[in-house]
């Protein structure tokens, strides 16, 4: 026998003792009254009244030792069910409602828990801190640059602080074709050989790197992630110990990463020991900053007493090498989860503000239907208070019911939750960490409190809308109502002011976010971004040794593209515009008196072929281009763009000065426009070097052309491999889609307070047209007696409308004053708009008094289309 | 809130508290069933304290969930049928005497309040 028929068993026969045992008192009590010589009848009657409700009694008893909140529970809940079952219309509504705010809470706190709360899946990650060289640099102030190879050397060899230091930089290497496979770029890291084990991970197949494997003289070593190894070797544990071609180099796999592992970023494929892969000049500059270093800390040591000491060791360094104004003096630290999240938090967290917003609007939405239809059931509910309903089993029903809305609005956004999930993490795959991003129990039970703390917040206000204490006045006014019920009313006008005032806030915030994108989108980027393409090439040092060689297949290739049918122009540069900062040099100006020591000047580097500037665009404000006859050793021209003239030739002509960079003398032919390396970033000044130098061999080609750009993609890629089989090309992207995938994260965070902001402003619209058919009809007698008294058809019309805005109208001004103040948070996420922009707070305004206009409208349109006798009727 | 609403409150509340009290006290005459009981207080009280079995039942059963009293069917002496009698524990007993000290207690403390000159006299 289970638990449950045992109990029911218990109480069946508990209920007959007590029965047995009312019947024998009151049995008695009968007996008693009839030894005091009245009729048999009377006797019965006299008992049961001295009884009183035997029913009652009944009840009350049973509720002492039965389960009986239970039981209670179950028939709240019947209840509950059939009054929503009677009021489909309204049901509906309720849960869709709550299902887009529970949905919408549910799916952000998972992305936040995933990317933001939950720790860095290594071993001790609360230890793991990223590392910074800090304070002046040339003619620059910065808190947190990536580190020179020297300097991690030092840091190494003297911190007393942390157990270990490893370094990293991401690159971009090409894997070779095989076995019928293309050769494709991928993203691909070097790691110092201790980086796995600073962090306290451990390949998934084979081993670790060691340190044998990570110098110059060692033979190259590689470690695969899971997600390479499945698509391209076909998950074959074979591959262990066989040799790859990275960059035309021979590399030998020596392991497979777990699946999860993604560091430094998503997108990384291959890791490589970087003191193999890197020259010895580069590993033992200190001026030369590139890595990324991750350190250990000591259990006891603190972060900020490992950077104290990493800053004692750069001082000294940098005291050493005071002739060089790149050497840094000092060291930070970040928690490495703050320095891999620490862009997205701000945008998530104010998204997560805006569903909280979105759904305390669903709530009172919600709230104010229910009061809507407690109005409605005044009479039902004084009724039954009247004939003793405990006003608590009332609040009880009125909380099952909300309860019941919530949960099934609560399962339906689990749903949408799901979905909008699965569309995130298909769409955001550049996000720090979306891959930890999971629905798990904790998610499960945010679910479930969001849901019963809307029950609860609805449910409540509801409730407490219908007093006990005025079930008289209830029963009086439902006679005849004629203007009554205003109580009520102002109830939900003040729910509804406050949903209003929401709603404006969102509003405003979408408005700003929205202005600010556009103001992205149409900054002027200094060239074309139509009917621009761009495909990214780089060359294997290991095939195009020389410069020669290089500037060789530059030129050919150039020459076979520009001869394409439809090809308008073409060219090539290292860094095209919105690719990024990438690449800076320092340089001195020859004609210039040498700078006091420990002052230096750098500006970004570029490498263009002479016809890059007309193919992208950028106008040639004075002088000329490089000459295209001199190449390779004889190349010694540069150009400069706008700024650069400006910021280091102030009020004197840079036509014929020289700039030495790396030794190189060249001279200064020609200034051009000044164009952004990131959209968003103000223009800085740029140094032009001749492509045909031969020195770099990764860059971006660009083609021209009035129409059809995606047409060019194949032939490029024949002429390509025709000259070279092993060569990728990749990153095919017109300027237009180049532009865009650096501004996906502002258009995502557009795009979804845009859409919070509409739901809500839909809400409060849906609200507004509620309470105004509500008023309309509770004042269906008074409209039509003051009609029949000869009021204006426009004045009752004027009436209704100034009723029913006044709450829009309060709710906006709240809404406004409070968004001042959430303008002012959002301030680091704006682009060249201050967070009080006048015209975003007008737009604001005119939507948010237009719509609630137009709520508005019909209920008082139709109140005043009113027949005078027929209203009279209604009652 | 109206007064009367108020008044019914109290009374309310005063009983709550104190019906179990009565029930124990009166069961320390012996066992006693449901009928017996209410009886008793009444008469005792001169019929100030109109019984209600509406309380009186649910009481008694609570009083048996927290153990101060035992019940048992047994038959009466003067009638030839079952009642169910209740029998105070030992439990029970306890609890009588705490009960009525704090409510001497409490007798006091109101009486010094509302009648303050008597004390002084």
């Amino acid at each position: 026998m289970g638990w449950w028929q045992i109990t029911w068993w218990r109480n069946q026969k508990r209920d007959a003792d007590l029965e047995r045992e009312l019947r024998s008192d009151l049995q008695l009590e009968e007996e008693e009254q009839r030894e005091r010589g009245i009729t048999e009848e009377e006797a019965r009657y006299a008992a049961l009244r001295a009884f009183g409700n035997p029913t009652l009694i009944r009840e009350q008893s049973r509720a002492i030792w039965s389960w009986n909140w239970l039981e209670s529970l179950a028939r709240d809940l019947r209840f509950s069910l059939r009054s929503l079952r009677r009021t489909p219309g309204f049901t509906v509504i309720a849960v869709l409602v709550m299902a887009l705010g529970i949905g919408a809470n549910v799916a952000l706190f998972t992305v936040v828990r995933g990317v933001l709360l939950k720790p860095l899946p290594f071993q001790d990650p609360d230890r793991l801190v990223m590392l910074y060289e800090a304070g002046l640099l040339g003619d620059d102030t910065t808190g947190s640059n990536v580190v020179s190879g020297g300097m991690y050397a030092e840091w190494k060899n003297q911190n007393r602080s942390y157990s270990s230091l490893a370094l990293a930089k991401g690159i971009r290497v090409g894997l070779s074709g095989s076995g019928g496979q293309l050769p494709e770029k991928l993203n691909s890291a070097l790691f110092s050989w201790d980086m796995l084990r600073t962090l306290g991970v451990q390949p998934a197949l084979g081993r670790d790197l060691t340190l044998a494997d990570d110098s110059p003289e060692a033979n190259g070593t590689v470690l695969l992630s899971w997600g390479l190894w499945k698509r391209r070797f076909g998950a074959d544990p074979g591959i262990l110990n066989q040799t790859i071609f990275l960059d035309a180099q021979p590399y030998t796999v020596i392991g497979v990463m777990p699946k999860w592992f993604d560091f430094p970023d998503s997108s990384t494929h291959l890791w490589t020991p970087v003191y193999h892969d890197k020259p010895e000049d580069e590993m033992t500059s200190f001026s030369n900053h590139m890595f990324r270093v991750i350190g250990r800390l000591k259990p006891g040591v603190s972060a900020s007493q490992g950077a104290a000491d990493l800053s004692l060791i750069s001082q000294r360094i940098h005291n050493e090498h005071l002739n060089d104004p790149f050497v840094f003096r000092s060291a930070s630290s970040r928690p490495l989860l703050e320095h891999i999240v620490g862009e997205i938090k701000k945008p998530l967290y104010l998204l997560l503000e805006a569903t909280c917003c979105l759904l305390l609007i669903a709530c009172l939405n919600v709230a104010n239907l229910l009061v809507a239809r407690a109005a409605a059931r005044r009479k039902e509910l004084a009724i039954r208070t009247a004939l003793g309903g405990g006003w608590l089993r009332l609040i009880g029903e009125r909380l099952m019911e909300c309860l019941l809305l919530s949960a099934s609005g609560g399962a339906l956004g689990l749903l949408l939750a799901f979905a909008a999930l699965h569309w995130l993490t298909q769409t955001r795959d550049d996000m720090s960490r979306v891959e930890s991003i999971h629905v798990d129990g904790v998610v499960a039970a945010f679910t479930v409190c969001i849901i019963v703390l809307c029950a609860l917040f609805s449910g409540l206000i509801a409730a407490f809308s219908t007093s006990h204490r005025r079930i008289l006045g209830a029963l009086h006014e439902a006679t005849r109502s004629v203007g009554g019920a205003s109580a009520r009313a102002s109830l939900r006008k003040v729910l509804l002011t406050l949903e209003v005032g929401l709603t404006v806030i969102l509003l405003v915030g979408a408005g700003l976010l929205l202005k600010s994108y556009e103001r992205l989108r149409s900054a002027d980027m200094g060239c074309l971004t139509q009917d621009v393409i761009t495909m990214h090439l780089g060359l294997p040092d290991a095939r195009y040794a020389t410069p020669a060689q290089r500037a060789n297949f530059y030129d050919m290739l150039l020459d076979r593209v520009r001869a394409l049918p439809g090809v308008d122009a073409a060219g090539f540069a290292t860094v095209v515009p919105g690719q990024g900062y990438q690449m800076d040099w320092s340089f001195t100006i020859v004609e210039h008196p040498p700078l006091p020591q420990g002052r230096g000047l750098f500006a970004l580097s570029r490498w263009a072929d002479p016809k890059y500037f007309n193919a992208m665009g950028i106008p040639i404000l004075r002088g000329r281009i490089f000459d295209a006859g001199k190449r390779l050793d004889a190349a010694n021209e540069v150009v400069i763009s706008q700024s650069f003239a400006s910021q280091y030739f102030p009020g004197e002509d840079p036509l014929g000065r020289h700039l030495l960079a790396r030794g190189q003398n060249a001279v200064i032919v020609g200034i051009v426009g000044d164009t952004r390396y990131e959209i968003g970033e103000t223009p800085r000044p740029v140094q032009y070097y001749p492509l045909d130098a031969g020195i770099e061999n990764v860059g971006t080609l660009v083609i021209r052309a009035s129409h059809d750009l995606e047409q060019f993609a194949l032939p490029v890629q024949r002429i390509v491999s025709q000259m070279d089989p092993d060569l990728p090309v990749s990153d095919v992207l017109t300027m237009n889609q180049l532009l865009g995938k650096s501004t996906l994260v502002q258009s995502f965070n557009t795009a979804l307070l845009v859409a919070f902001a509409t739901l809500s402003l839909v809400l409060a619209a849906v609200g507004l047209f509620g309470v105004m058919s509500y008023i309309a009809a509770q004042r269906t007698t008074e409209i039509g007696i003051r009609v029949a008294l000869g009021a204006k058809r426009e004045q009752v019309m004027r009436k209704m409308l100034l009723d029913g805005m006044r709450p829009a109208v309060f709710g906006l001004v709240v809404g406004l004053a409070a968004s001042l103040e959430a303008g002012q948070l959002m301030r680091d996420l704006l682009y060249e708009i201050k967070p009080l922009d006048p015209a975003v707070y007008a737009a604001v305004a005119a939507t948010l008094l237009t719509v609630a206009a137009f709520a508005c409208i019909v209920p008082a349109w139709r109140a005043s289309r009113l027949n005078p006798m027929q209203a009279l009727r209604a009652e | 809130m109206s007064s009367m609403a108020k008044q019914a409150q109290q009374r309310v509340g005063l009983l709550q508290g104190t019906l179990d009290m009565l029930i124990l006290r009166t069961l320390l005459y012996g066992p006693a069933h449901g009928h017996q009981i209410g009886k008793h207080i009444q008469r005792t009280t001169n019929d100030f304290l109109q019984m209600q079995h509406g309380s009186l039942y649910p009481a008694l059963h609570r009083l048996e969930k927290r153990g101060w009293v035992v019940s048992k069917w047994e038959t009466a002496p003067d009638r030839n049928r079952e009642f169910k009698y209740y029998r105070l524990t030992d439990k029970g007993g306890k609890q009588l005497v705490s009960e009525e000290s704090q409510w001497k207690q409490m007798a006091e403390a109101v009486s010094l309040v509302m009648w303050p000159a008597a004390e002084e006299s």
